[in-house]
């Protein structure tokens, strides 16, 4: 049993696949943990390299969460989130928390207390919510509700949990009784969607104009830098106010949702097309570039082959580190009111609406989307600086 | 001859993705004043390593095993390199008693301020000096390596010199704190054969006037014929074979000393077949059990080889060699 | 002269360099150039870094532009003038000009398993008709150059200097040239690496019946694998011929010096050489008349005005320099 193959005597049985008895020992066991590094792709290595990374890995396990339950938002939500699956019962009305035993005993489904509400001259004509704890509403799960397209398109009416013979609202509700457990997984998931079509478009163009720029080089690379500079220079809030003032009032939701994305999209890229260039730049002038050039390959065999393999890696690195940014732009533009409004649910809406003193002193639960939103940008932050050390084992100590 | 340094049981591990690699393994070697010693071995073989932890300069990475130990013998006493840790404390060795030049010298200077003003500001780091001193001294440094109109160069930058004016630079700046001990990584590796033959003259006159002890670490043994008084031999992190340069160079002992010998392309002989040593440098994940060299040795005496790691042996008073081949001789 | 693969006349190449678009500087790496390699010959290029013998190598790959002068190839299937080349014959040329790299480690696209990088070129120029001629390619090449096949999926990562430049030799095998430039290909490896490459390369040349231009700075090398010698300075060929005549009896003082700046390996042979003062000049601001006369020991006021032309005897020793024949006077005497 020999345990390190000789080199002068190729074994070609080894290589022609998985046919081959293999007696486990150590020696072997070791070998092929080896063999499975030194076989293993660029793509492989920085997945082990990031995997081994426990913020990141506890970063995208949440990223991972939020993005699931941005997709499956309606299933997940007993409620319809806009202006129609209001609660006139139960306006502003505190979170529910499912529980299992009150002071009439335990049960085995989970229930939330019944509420009454009054208005009468009793309570000074403003609304007193109480709660009757001896009735209780029984939390059912697979419930069916109120309808909706799954992805977009399967029709579907069930939903994870409800509570047929009443209602729950677990994160409470907003003034105007909507659940805000349910507008905040639909507002992740706006989010996402303004963030991904602002970062593909950003990511188009800096593909484009970096990519024009770094592999031609010369007074076209010069020229376009300057319009990239030009443009990194241009303030953004005011360009927001600007751009908002030009969007007419009268458009309907969904296209100040485009046009949200569209101006994101439209600042962001310079960034990103400096960085594309910088990686052409860099990969263009390597050695094994100029040997791919001098057997004959074309152009578009080197780009494909050579260039954009090689940084692939860090685009999706750079396009992760990107994304954040775009959710916050979409919040802040949202939160000061030149974005998304309400009834539409993006996390900026949710933030704007915990802007008033009212809400600081009576009603907190406004502020439960708020950490939802918190946890998306970190686990963005987290896994994207992950995903760089993984993808750049130099960038630390380890040499 | 007073010893100047003195390392023993030196192993050192760097802490990686791929698990603990082992760089160095239980190196030990002195040097007395005003000596030259040659550090040879090849690319993995722990030669950069080993100096750098003589300045205690190796990344964070770095493990180095608790019987580790690395004596400076300076003017005020001996100092336990390895347990230094504060900045303060290792100016002591860096940039003090201990100067290392390298194989780029744009590494060593930073490229947005002058050479003068470098090395002014390390003069004043390391001694007490006033600014009219430190420049006359640093002038009259970068003369005395050979750089001619020394004023001017003063206020130039790195980049506008030449590579072998940078060398000189380089070493004008290392020399200036006068070091006890100067560490060469491969000071003319990057350089021209020609330039590589004034930087060794230099280097030879420098020890001369100023009395130093250097380590050289180099691949190449003819520049160590060329410098040093005695030869350390390298392999994968293991010290192989030491002893004078004389001795080393004409009879060399171990098997990879040997070889490195015979696969020299000779100038004399021009019909001498060029006899490489056989196989390749293990990678650091498949580092050789017993004797690291058993796998590329022309001479392995059945399994001890491959079993027990051989441990140093003498053969003359001053020519020690670790290999199984070799009976100790009673000294 | 059918046995002359490659014929360089008055070969320059220049790069436009820095400035504006009216002040253009050219710098010329190499200058006037006109060199012989026979077919089957091991053709070394000797200098120090800036003599423009990389950028040399270069132009004969057909990688550098030509400003003057020209080369031609000719292997007895195909008659090619570099300077004029069309683009379908430098498609031909590419299969029949290789290079293999200096530094193993650039070289290699590290994204790509070893066959891939091996066959890229069979697949490039379409020499092979399906996958499974190719690996047959790919394994038998790979067999050359001593590699182990178990190896080739793996990736470059897990190969050390001297396994990854003979995976850069069987890539430029691969295509079946009959020219390789071999630009510094040992310079980067470990000594006692060096050896083992140096003779594969020997061998893959008396087996395959190639022509090598092989590059470097060491003369130790050039002087055990090569059997023609040119040795350049500041772009110029300053003495061309055969490896024995070039070791026995140099005769230009740039040949004589070079050769002793390498370092001896006795200890007690310590500085009784003569040195070469001062560096090479920068190529954009080259010296008049002979180049190396800002380094000559030998320097008259002649050389600083003449430039001394390259000087054939006959035997194939051709120097250029002004005072070789007062010069070797007193040691053939």
């Amino acid at each position: 049993m020999t345990t390190t193959p000789d080199p002068m005597k190729p074994n070609l049985a080894q290589t022609t696949g998985p046919h081959v008895q293999v007696v486990e020992t150590d020696a072997s066991v070791e070998r092929r943990s080896k063999e499975a590094y030194f076989t293993a792709s660029q793509g492989q290595l920085i997945w082990a390299r990031f995997k081994k990374q426990r913020a990141a890995m506890i970063a995208a396990s949440v990223l991972l969460f939020l993005v699931l339950s941005g997709i499956f938002a309606p299933f997940l939500s007993p409620y319809n989130p806009t202006i129609a699956g209001k609660n006139d019962e139960y306006t502003n009305g505190a979170p529910q928390i499912p529980m299992f035993c009150d002071t009439n005993g335990c049960s085995l489904r989970p229930f939330v207390h019944a509420v009454e509400r009054e208005r009468s001259m009793a309570t000074n004509f403003r609304w007193v919510t109480t709660i009757n704890e001896d009735e209780r509403h029984y939390i059912y799960f697979f419930v069916e509700g109120w309808e909706y397209k799954l992805f977009g398109f399967i029709p579907m009416d069930t939903h994870l949990f409800g509570a047929p013979d009443g209602f729950v609202h677990v994160f409470g509700t907003d003034d105007a009784g909507k659940d805000i457990f349910s507008r905040t997984f639909h507002a992740i998931w706006t989010s996402l969607q303004v963030g991904t079509i602002g970062v593909l478009i950003a990511f188009v163009l800096a593909l484009v104009i970096g990519g024009i720029s770094g592999y031609y080089g010369g007074w076209i690379d010069s020229v376009l830098q300057m319009i990239t500079d030009a443009v990194r220079t241009v303030p953004a809030i005011p360009l927001f106010m600007a751009v908002a003032a030009f969007m007419p009032p009268e458009l309907s939701a969904e296209e100040r949702f485009f046009y949200i994305s569209l101006i994101l999209g439209l600042i962001g890229w310079p960034t990103l097309a400096r960085r594309v260039r910088t990686h052409l730049l860099t990969e263009r002038n390597q050695e094994y570039v100029l040997a791919a050039q001098l057997c004959g390959a074309s152009s578009g065999h080197v780009i494909r082959r050579h260039l954009l393999p090689s940084f692939t890696s860090y685009i999706i690195v750079d396009l992760v580190i990107s994304f954040p940014y775009m959710v916050l732009s979409e919040t802040a533009l949202s939160f000061i009111g030149l974005g998304l409004k309400d009834p539409v649910n993006s996390l900026g809406v949710m933030l704007q609406n915990v802007t008033s003193a009212d809400v600081l002193l009576n009603y907190q639960w406004y502020f439960i989307p708020v950490i939802f939103f918190i946890a998306l940008v970190m686990a963005f932050v987290f896994v994207g600086d992950g995903l760089r050390d993984a993808a750049d084992p130099y960038s630390d100590n380890n040499k | 001859m007073t010893a100047l340094i003195d390392v023993q049981n030196l192993t050192l591990k760097f802490r990686t993705d791929e698990g603990l690699i082992t760089a160095v393994d239980n190196v030990s070697f002195s040097l007395n004043k005003g000596e030259v010693m040659g550090l040879v071995g090849e690319s993995g073989s722990g030669k950069s390593v080993t100096a750098k932890a003589l300045m205690h300069l190796n990344a964070k990475n770095a493990v180095y095993t608790p019987e580790s130990k690395i004596t400076l013998h300076t003017d005020k006493g001996p100092v336990d390199v390895l347990s230094l840790r504060t900045p303060r404390e290792l100016n002591i060795v860096r940039g003090g008693a201990v100067s290392m030049i390298f194989q780029e010298p744009m590494a060593s200077f930073a490229p947005a301020i002058t050479i003068g003003k470098q090395m002014v500001e390390q003069l004043q780091l390391h001694g007490d000096y006033s600014n009219e001193k430190a420049k006359r001294w640093s002038i009259e440094m970068l003369d005395r390596v050979g750089i001619s109109d020394a004023a001017k160069r003063f206020d130039q930058y790195a980049f506008e010199l030449s590579g072998g004016m940078r060398q000189r630079a380089m070493i004008a700046m290392a020399l200036s704190t006068q070091p006890k001990l100067l560490i060469a990584d491969e000071p003319t590796t990057a350089l021209d054969v020609t330039i590589q033959a004034q930087v060794i003259d230099l280097m030879k006159d420098l020890v001369a006037e100023f009395h130093m002890g250097i380590v050289f670490i180099t691949h190449d043994l003819g520049v160590v014929a060329q410098t040093a008084d005695k030869v350390n031999v390298m392999y994968l992190g293991r010290m192989i074979e030491e002893g004078p340069v004389r001795e080393v160079i004409r009879n060399p002992k171990h098997p990879y000393t040997q070889g490195l010998l015979a696969a020299l392309p000779k100038l004399d002989d021009l019909d001498s077949p060029l006899t490489p040593v056989p196989g390749d440098i293990p990678s650091p994940l498949e580092r050789p059990t017993g004797c690291v060299f058993h796998t590329r040795c022309s001479k392995v005496v059945g399994d001890v080889c491959k079993a027990v790691e051989p441990a140093e042996r003498r053969i003359d008073a001053t020519h020690k060699v670790s290999c199984h081949i070799y009976d100790e001789v009673p000294a | 002269m059918s046995d002359v693969l490659i014929r360089a006349k008055g070969l320059s190449v220049g790069f436009p360099i820095g400035g504006g678009l009216f002040n253009k500087q050219i710098l010329k790496a190499v200058d006037n150039v006109s060199l012989d390699i026979e077919k089957g010959s091991f053709f070394g290029l000797v200098g120090e870094s800036g003599s423009g013998k990389t950028t040399l190598g270069r132009a004969l790959l057909k990688a550098a532009p030509i400003t003057a002068g020209g080369a031609h190839y000719s292997d007895g299937e195909v008659d090619y003038d570099l300077e004029k080349i069309t683009k379908d014959q430098l498609r031909d040329y590419r299969k029949r000009a290789q290079l293999i790299f200096q530094d193993p480690y650039a070289a290699l696209s590290p994204r790509m398993t070893v066959r891939d990088i091996i066959a890229e070129p069979l697949e490039v120029m379409k020499l092979t008709k399906n996958r499974q001629e190719t690996d047959a390619r790919v394994r038998e090449i790979a067999a050359k150059c001593r590699l182990n096949l178990e190896h080739l999926r793996r990736f470059p990562h897990a190969f050390s200097g001297g396994q990854r430049q003979r995976i850069s030799i069987a890539r430029a095998l691969v295509s079946a040239p009959k020219f390789i430039v071999a630009d510094e290909s040992v310079a980067a490896l470990d000594v006692s690496i060096q050896a083992d490459v140096l003779n594969l390369l020997k061998q893959i040349q008396s087996d395959m019946g190639l022509t090598f231009l092989f590059i470097s700075h060491d003369l130790s090398v050039v002087a055990h694998t090569c059997d023609h010698v040119a040795v350049m300075y500041l772009g110029r060929l300053v003495e061309t011929a055969p490896t024995r005549k070039l070791f026995t009896a140099p005769r230009h003082p740039y040949t004589k010096a070079l050769f002793s700046a390498i370092p001896s390996l006795d200890p007690d042979d310590r500085g009784s050489a003569q040195k070469l003062t001062g560096e090479i000049p920068s190529p954009t601001n080259q010296p008049s008349g002979c180049k190396f006369h800002t380094r000559c020991p030998f320097v008259l006021d002649h050389c600083k005005q003449v430039e001394p032309k390259l000087e054939t005897d006959g035997t194939g020793h051709d120097v250029a320099c002004h005072r070789w024949k007062e010069l070797m006077a007193p040691q053939a005497a």
